[in-house]
């Protein structure tokens, strides 16, 4: 009982604190990190102190297990590199980052929301943890990772969430921040494309439980409507299953010119075969959930004249950074050609990350450092004209920092992964801004 | 006095209340509703107007894969049944039977894809994939029975039901750890792709072929159980395992050679679930592991003629069903509640006919 009094007393504090801390976002979350001394002083979740000697601890958290490994193994990958790139060469060596090493803790987020729980929590309960890296998939981050982080006040920058939702006004967390696309572009796209260059005017689309999937065919769907086109229907379906023949034949009996299914990759694949056979003259299209040299494999001819929808990392090949020095390093030290899209993005957030840092963190006398946890996350928000290796990084107030984003649409089997036929080149390709799409 | 009185004329009065044929009128009303609910729903989803009505062909095609896919669950039901009707218990991981079969049958029709004798010989690469498959699939049974269930034959009946799914989910992660976690593309022959048209219904050939077999496999079952001596001493350590072993027959015996045929018959669908669908995973097991331990519950567990029945049946129900009766409703997306709506069938099949639709009327402690 007599600890009561303290409790209240440390409940008012916080509480203070958090309101005070939302107040200052919203009038000036552009210009943090511009005086270090008083932040680190006093901020509401506290400093990170990394001792003399003592590596910076930095966390990822991708799905590195189970059947959506490689995408997260890219990423990871892509955030490694980014150390060995702080001494500035691929080396294989680290660099170091204000005298002090880097420390990785590996977590797995499984690609579900139980996973970003479990990993989310396991990094969260370590308080020498700066930052995470991740999530991989939308739906580990999703009212999970980005919820147990924000209210730790641990940073969670993810490389390849793409779910509209992470960054709408609603739900958006206020520690979370990404460098992949926001799916409402790579979605107008898609029925960009489906409208002017297949002619399309009836659309139908098929998503599973996953917000991912949620997110693209809405707006998809959206944008194909205000284009003046009509979606005959949009359908659910449980991506364990296998058998989705009565549910395409159902909608088959609209009629659509086009079927938009972003799906994964086992449940794509069964789908690309079932509709070749059900639906031959209706034009097939999917997003990056479902491009993978297995989804090649699985569905053999089925892929031909398959239209996905992946952001353009051709543009990033034109850099000569990109695919002179990146890509090499990549496939020395793995031992594997990038196994998804994200690497790049990975790449660019940690940076962006290491340069919060080394803006924020005070170097004390006994060589230990200082890293106030909200002056980092500010810092990092405040990033703007980044040159990335995707493109220019500019962060906005609700965490999407890849604003204006390239999405190519691929014709298969010429995929841009590997197995895929040569060129690999979008058939289709267009840059659009955040601000212009629904 | 008095309050004992009038305790015994609530009593009464209660008793009255509770003469009356309760389950009955639940049973009348609620079958009414149904019968109500599904006439209005049919009747709704087949007078939309023009243009939104599902055609003629819609149906035919629902039902004709309706068909394919309940003649593999009928398949894997039977296994289910087989050893309940001997054992008396659930089998869970009868779906890892079936998928192990798959799976082992994959490496060797990839290979054959790749050296080209799938296409150059198809019946008898055909063949040597179905015996491979139902090996495999048999295989795993007899270790399943030997490991995991025998030591247990006199436990309660609780235990070997844990155990169970603990093989299952043991199998599934074997097959996650030795192979991976990825879907693999099994081969279809191009002998057996596209559809042919029987009298003007156009059938895919690979569905024709599931059809046959499974009809085939289960006429064989039906001769051996019943007219084979091994088959008649199945039948009596069904009916008494105990008196069976007094009469002279081995028991042990007869309860491999059961699981060596469900495991031969989930083989046979492990082979046609991996042609129709194409694709392997370690996961493939489950749902249709469950999809028809549901069939034959549906069709009366214990019951070989009921399993067949129940997988035809659920097999149509999974395709018609939904569309028919949501769709007049205005149900968005009515294939997603696919899964709720089988259900909600069996539930109301075990009111009204506890033992299932071929089951002894009576509702089997399970």
């Amino acid at each position: 009982m007599k600890r009561r009094p303290w409790l209240t007393v440390i409940a008012t504090v916080a509480a203070l604190a958090l309101v005070a801390s939302a107040c200052s976002n919203d009038d000036d979350g552009g210009d943090a990190g511009d005086g270090d001394t008083e932040t680190a002083a006093a901020d509401e979740f506290g400093t990170i102190e990394v001792a003399a000697g003592e590596p910076i601890n930095i966390g990822t958290l991708m799905v590195i297990s189970g059947a959506d490994a490689a995408l997260g193994q890219d990423s990871q990958n892509g955030a490694v590199l980014a150390a060995d790139y702080l001494d500035g060469a691929f080396d294989g060596t680290d660099g170091q980052l204000l005298g002090h090493d880097i420390q990785w803790s590996h977590e797995d987020e499984l690609c579900t929301a139980e996973g970003g729980q479990a990993g989310g929590t396991a990094l969260a309960a370590d308080p020498s943890i700066v930052a995470v890296i991740g999530t991989s998939c939308s739906s580990a981050a999703l009212g999970v990772a980005d919820t147990i982080m924000s209210e730790k006040g641990i940073l969670l920058f993810s490389p390849s969430n793409t779910n509209p939702a992470l960054t709408s006004e609603e739900a958006h967390q206020p520690f979370y921040a990404r460098t992949a696309h926001n799916d409402r572009i790579q979605g107008a796209v898609v029925a960009e494309y489906a409208l002017n260059e297949q002619g399309a005017t009836k659309l139908a689309t098929i998503h599973d439980e996953s917000p991912y999937t949620q997110g693209l065919t809405a707006a998809a769907a959206v944008n194909f409507e205000a284009g003046d086109g009509t979606v005959t229907v949009q359908e659910q379906i449980n991506s364990e299953d296998t058998d989705f023949k009565p549910l395409l034949r159902s909608i088959a009996e609209g009629d659509p010119d086009v079927l938009y299914a972003p799906v994964f990759v086992a449940a794509c694949s069964l789908i690309l075969k079932q509709a070749a056979e059900i639906m031959p003259d209706v034009t097939i299209m999917a997003s990056d959930g479902c491009m993978s040299s297995d989804t090649l494999k699985n569905a053999g001819d089925a892929v031909d004249g398959v239209f996905l929808s992946s952001p353009d990392i051709s543009v990033f090949q034109e850099g000569e950074f990109y695919s002179n020095e990146f890509i090499p390093a990549y496939q020395e030290q793995f031992g594997t050609e990038p196994t998804s899209v994200f690497h790049a993005h990975a790449f660019d957030a940690t940076n962006v990350l290491f340069d919060a840092i080394e803006q924020v963190a005070v170097e004390n006398d006994d060589g230990s450092l200082s890293i106030p946890r909200t002056a980092l996350r500010d810092a990092v928000f405040a990033t703007s004209g980044y040159e990335g290796l995707t493109g220019i990084i500019t962060c906005t107030e609700l965490g999407d920092c890849a604003t204006d984003v390239t999405i190519g649409i691929f014709e298969g089997p010429n995929w841009p992964v590997e197995g895929g036929a040569k060129p690999d080149t979008p058939v289709y390709s267009d840059t659009k801004s955040l601000d212009d799409v629904l | 006095m008095s309050s004992s009185g009038s305790a015994r004329t609530v009593d009464a009065r209660l008793s009255g209340f509770a003469t009356l044929p309760w389950r009955r009128i639940i049973l009348v009303v609620l079958g009414a509703t149904i019968a109500f609910v599904t006439v209005a729903g049919a009747y709704k989803t087949l007078t939309l107007p023009e243009g939104e009505r599902y055609s003629g062909d819609f149906w035919i095609d629902q039902i004709v894969n309706g068909l394919g896919q309940g003649a593999i669950l009928a398949l894997i039901a039977l296994g289910y049944t087989l050893v309940y009707g001997i054992l008396r218990m659930i089998n869970f991981a009868h779906g890892e039977v079936f998928m192990a079969g798959a799976f082992i049958s994959f490496f060797f029709a990839d290979a054959y894809l790749k050296s080209g004798f799938l296409d150059s010989n198809t019946y008898l690469a055909l063949l040597i994939l179905l015996v491979v498959s139902i090996a495999g699939s048999t295989l795993v049974a007899i270790l399943l029975e030997r490991i995991a269930y025998r030591p247990l034959r006199n436990a309660p009946r609780l235990v070997p039901l844990i155990t169970a799914i603990g093989a299952s989910l043991f199998i599934q992660n074997a097959f996650r750890g030795f192979f991976g976690p990825q879907p693999y593309g099994y081969p279809l022959p191009t002998l057996l792709q596209g559809s042919i048209a029987i009298f003007g219904i156009s059938v895919a050939k690979v569905q024709l072929l599931v059809f046959v077999t499974a009809i085939v496999a289960m006429v064989v079952l039906q001769i051996f159980v019943n007219r084979s001596r091994t088959g008649r001493s199945m039948r009596a350590v069904a009916e008494d395992s105990e008196i069976a072993s007094l009469m002279g027959i081995n028991v042990d015996r007869i309860v491999v050679i059961t699981f060596i045929v469900g495991g031969i018959l989930a083989g046979i669908a492990g082979v046609l679930f991996a042609l129709t669908f194409q694709q392997v995973q370690f996961t493939m097991g489950f749902k249709p592991g469950i999809a028809a331990f549901t069939a034959a519950v549906l069709g009366g567990i214990g019951s070989i003629g009921g399993a067949a029945l129940g997988g035809f049946v659920l097999g149509v129900l999974q395709a018609v069903g939904p569309p028919l009766l949501l769709t007049g409703f205005g149900v968005p997306s009515p294939f997603s509640l696919k899964d709720a709506f089988v259900f909600l069938v069996l539930i109301l099949v075990l009111v009204f006919r506890p033992g299932g639709l071929l089951g002894s009327g009576e509702a089997e402690k399970v």
